[in-house]
């Protein structure tokens, strides 16, 4: 029998670590902060993923916990303006819950 | 999006005429600390980087948002150029 | 985009239409030295590119830029040719 689940993308848990400064970018960037992100497990521990940065659409701190999304997707909170980037913040968590299954 | 430092630069002649015009750079994936990684990409770029430096790249479909690539069949564009990168304590 | 070489082309008698016509390599993912990395990925050859065996060459994993590439909208691809490679120039 398989042993894994066919995996899609999952909803993204990350914890802010950090901030990106840049200066000349690309001007749809113009007022947008950047934030590095490391993606999280659910229970909350530092994931595989290496850390990413991602837009903000919600308006986080640093060391905040957030929930975020890839792709295109990332600069639908912007529209009609299209914002150049892959990754994106859309929440803050207050707390999330999770309690793993008990192996058959 | 990914941290990267530019490595160098791609030469094609024979290409789709819809790069015609820009640079191609070799970027290769950094940690946030500037430590360099085992992986890279070739990016559009938009924003005249140079190599040596530290660079946004923005990958898969969204690169078409980039300035002037709407369009063009690219997937990854350096978005733009790094001053500085802040990290929180023990992040 | 990844830089690849060509290594070997994909026959298919029965394929989807807008595949006709259409020219299916085997690309062998290149690290910067040139060393072989990861599995080879098939990927159409970019409307005009001509790219053959043994040519290096830059493929772009995105599907609707692999659609562009191939000069048909909406096929069913997720990687495309983009460039064949005169040279990467690393600092």
């Amino acid at each position: 029998m398989p042993s894994t689940s066919w995996t899609v993308d999952r909803v993204l848990y990350a914890q802010v670590i950090g901030t990106v400064v840049a200066t000349v970018k690309d001007p749809s960037l113009t007022g947008q902060r950047l934030l590095l992100i490391q993606p999280l497990t659910p229970e909350g521990e530092a994931s595989k993923s290496p850390p990413l940065v991602a837009i903000d659409a919600v308006g986080v701190g640093v060391s905040e916990r957030v929930l975020y999304v890839k792709g295109k997707e990332a600069s639908f909170p912007f529209l009609p303006e299209t914002v150049l980037a892959d990754a994106g913040i859309v929440a803050r968590v207050d707390t999330l819950s999770h309690r793993p299954v008990d192996p058959p | 999006m990914i941290l990267g430092r530019v490595a160098g630069t791609v030469v094609a002649t024979r290409k789709d005429e819809r790069l015609e015009g820009f640079k191609l750079l070799v970027v290769q994936a950094v940690a946030p600390d500037g430590k360099p990684k085992d992986s890279y990409v070739v990016a559009v770029d938009t924003v005249d980087a140079g190599v040596g430096e530290l660079v946004l790249v923005v990958s898969g479909s969204s690169a078409r948002m980039a300035s002037g690539c709407q369009d063009r069949p690219i997937d990854a564009a350096v978005a733009g150029i790094v001053d500085a990168v802040d990290l929180v304590d023990g992040g | 985009m990844i830089l690849g070489e060509v290594t070997g082309a994909a026959v298919a008698s029965a394929k989807h239409y807008k595949l006709e016509g259409r020219k299916l390599l085997v690309v062998q993912p290149l690290s910067l030295l040139g060393a072989p990395v990861g599995e080879p990925v098939i990927a159409v050859d970019g409307h005009g590119i001509g790219a053959g065996e043994g040519d290096r060459v830059l493929v772009v994993q995105e599907g609707r830029a692999a659609s562009i590439l191939s000069g048909r909208d909406e096929s069913p691809l997720d990687a495309a040719i983009i460039a064949v490679v005169d040279a990467v120039d690393l600092a």
